[in-house]
């Protein structure tokens, strides 16, 4: 297993996209500090393009991955070694390129702009935290999509529709059910909605973290409540680990099931 | 001649001890190891419009009543120490000043009012250069007029509201001048409460517990250049008509439930040339009509203008408003309130005519807000993709918010 991630990680590595990626976050990163100099108020901004891209990214990368590598698949699938391991070094191998290309190119313009001498480290950090979770989470989908679907327009839909509920129909969903059952206490159900979809999870930790934070009113007490505390804290990281381990978990049954 | 020219010096020598007597004859020196060594006492030994000089040193006394017309006058900041026994000072007399004194130690209690100084149906007092510090009440004017409060201190160190009193507290006083204090660590920094024709100008009055200044039953009061940071809320303005507000700072008043400035049951006010800088809510309005808000800048805050209900006939001109989460907050349909001529960041229309107001309006009511005034708890979508889409979809084509709450007038550029 290791050797296929370490083949697929250093073709990753080599190869245009991750260098587009990675060059992309660089970018975005200089260009934020330099317009608002403020690595607080950056990492808020920041927030905003990563619980939305990255998942996107995530997703379609790891459909076209797996649809571009199939006949190299194929051919290992000949040899004499374990399914799971193939898929496995594939899977670790994309989402490690992505986290890597994520942490280096916003790490770096960070670091240069003082990010250890200010107190956001904690902030950034966690922010590195959950894209790399959310990188891991879609990544996984991704690939589980890809391996159900021979069809590769079906595959890529599946992903992106994917993608977009978790995105945008979720929380379209949430405030329809918030405003239905306004007359009710609302609080768990928020709270269990949120920590349901990994996308509001993160979302929600990483302003809760922020100061922004005081504009949640008193729903936001609740959560900071829940989510402010160690206990909390464990919980989402718990939550966000589950949300990664159960592709995983589907990857290997699909890729033991299927026949090539 | 010599002995004329001796005689000369002798009597100026008479007359000019004799006048110096004369000018002396009203100041008593307060020292501790000299005849006068207690303020108390000294009060009852001096006549009216005498002068009392406090030199340096610890007094250890309280409930000091200064019932003359009399100046009573710190030399090097003397402390004056209550000893958390009750009240420090109370003055019942016109015409008193109290200058450059360090009062500490007012007793607490929970059925007194207890103050460092009280001025009791006094007009013409001057209370000016004090420092209060351990105080429960700082400066309490109690039915008084015509006075001044100038330049004083005042540090507290409240922590909960029931157990703490108030930095300046006006009651039932008029005519009054409030300027150049620093209050900080109390319950409210100032206070008025049925007091009328007040001034409060370029105080400073921050990290208070609850409102940096606080009007009750209060009409036709001007506050100028004040600044309030980081109170429960800044100014909280309630039940008052004709309040003038003009080019105050309010600033980091952050919190759940922390605003710039609240305003409840206010007419025909005017707030001018402020400045709301990061605060949760810049300014929370309800049940307020026909105030002009006028060259305001409002930026970085949570929210800049709150309107919670039943506010008609307000003006809103030639506002700045820059790099709010929301701009305005609305939660009704009806809207009888003006927008014109104001900048607001996130216009984003055009100027073909390059007259410098946009040719497109500007709603600035986000339908987001909307949504969290019908249902709090949809705060928790604060900043996702799906928020950002349908706050677009409603800016495009107003179907919740109301049609006609819009500037049709924004500005192209920031106001200077």
């Amino acid at each position: 297993m290791l050797k296929i991630l370490k083949y697929s990680f250093y073709d990753l590595i080599r190869s245009r996209w991750s260098y587009v990626y990675f060059l992309f976050y660089l970018a975005l990163g200089f260009v934020l500090l330099f317009l608002n100099n403020d690595v607080s108020k950056a990492v808020i901004t920041l927030m905003n393009v990563i619980i939305v891209l990255i998942p996107l990214i995530g997703t379609i990368f790891g459909v076209m991955y797996y649809y571009n590598s199939r006949e190299f698949t194929e051919l290992l699938l000949a040899q004499p070694i374990k399914r799971s391991s193939i898929f496995m070094g594939q899977y670790f191998g994309v989402a490690g390129s992505l986290t890597l290309s994520l942490v280096l190119g916003l790490g770096i313009p960070f670091v240069l702009y003082g990010l250890l001498r200010s107190n956001a480290i904690f902030d950034f950090s966690l922010l590195l935290i959950t894209g790399a979770f959310l990188t891991f989470i879609f990544v996984g989908l991704s690939f589980v999509i890809a391996i159900s679907n021979e069809n590769k327009i079906k595959g890529f839909g599946y992903a992106v529709l994917l993608w977009l509920f978790l995105a945008v129909v979720y929380d379209g969903l949430f405030l329809m059910s918030l405003i239905v059952f306004e007359e009710y206490p609302l609080d768990t159900f928020s709270l269990v909605a949120t920590a349901l979809n990994p996308i509001d999870l993160s979302r929600i930790l990483i302003l809760l973290k922020l100061d922004i934070s005081a504009l949640l009113g008193y729903t936001g007490a609740i959560f900071k409540k829940f989510f402010g505390t160690d206990l909390g804290f464990l919980i989402s990281i718990a939550i966000l680990l589950l949300w990664t381990i159960l592709p995983i978990l589907g990857l290997r049954y699909k890729a033991g099931k299927k026949d090539f | 001649m010599k002995l004329d020219v001796q005689h000369i010096k002798r009597i100026l020598g008479f007359v000019f001890l004799i006048g110096f007597q004369i000018g002396l004859a009203n100041t008593w020196t307060v020292c501790s190891n000299c005849e006068n060594s207690s303020i108390k006492e000294t009060i009852l030994r001096a006549a009216p419009h005498d002068t009392l000089l406090i030199e340096k040193g610890t007094y250890k006394e309280f409930e000091i009543l200064v019932d003359k017309p009399l100046v009573i006058k710190g030399i090097g900041y003397p402390i004056v120490d209550g000893e958390k026994k009750g009240e420090i000072f109370r003055i019942t007399s016109d015409d008193v000043t109290l200058d450059g004194l360090f009062v500490i130690n007012v007793g607490v209690s929970y059925t007194k009012d207890n103050a460092a100084i009280r001025v009791v149906q006094s007009k013409n007092f001057l209370i000016q250069n004090m420092v209060l510090e351990q105080l429960f009440f700082g400066i309490y004017l109690e039915k008084s007029s015509h006075g001044k409060v100038y330049h004083n201190r005042i540090i507290g160190e409240a922590v909960d509201e029931y157990n703490s009193g108030n930095g300046i507290q006006l009651w039932y006083s008029s005519d009054i001048e409030v300027a150049k204090n620093h209050v900080q660590g109390t319950r409210d920094g100032i206070y008025l409460e049925f007091s009328d024709r007040i001034t409060i100008s370029d105080n400073v009055s921050m990290d208070n517990l609850r409102y940096g200044l606080h009007f009750m039953f209060s009409n036709h009061d001007v506050y100028t250049r004040n600044t309030f940071e980081n109170n429960g809320a800044g100014v909280a303005v309630m039940f008052s008509k004709f309040i003038t507000m003009k080019n105050n700072t309010f600033r980091k008043n952050w919190g759940t439930a922390a605003y710039g400035m609240l305003l409840k049951e206010i007419t025909d006010a005017e707030i001018v040339g402020n400045i709301f800088e990061e605060n949760t809510i810049g300014i929370n309005i309800e049940g307020s009509n026909r105030i002009k808000y006028l060259n305001n800048d409002f930026i970085g805050n949570g929210w800049a203008i709150r309107v919670v209900g039943a506010c008609y006939t307000n003006s809103f001109k030639g506002n700045n408003f820059l790099y709010n989460s929301f701009d305005i907050s609305y939660n009704s349909k009806l809207n009888d309130n003006v927008f014109e001529g104001n900048f607001w960041s996130s216009y984003t229309g055009y100027d073909l005519d390059k007259d410098g107001v946009g040719d497109v309006p500007y709603r600035p009511v986000k339908l987001f807000s909307y949504v969290v005034n019908r249902t709090p708890e949809t705060i928790v979508l604060l900043r996702s993709l799906f928020m950002d889409i349908i706050d677009f979809s409603e800016r495009v084509s107003p179907v919740f918010t109301p049609d006609n709450l819009k500037d049709a007038q924004p500005l192209m550029k920031i106001r200077p």
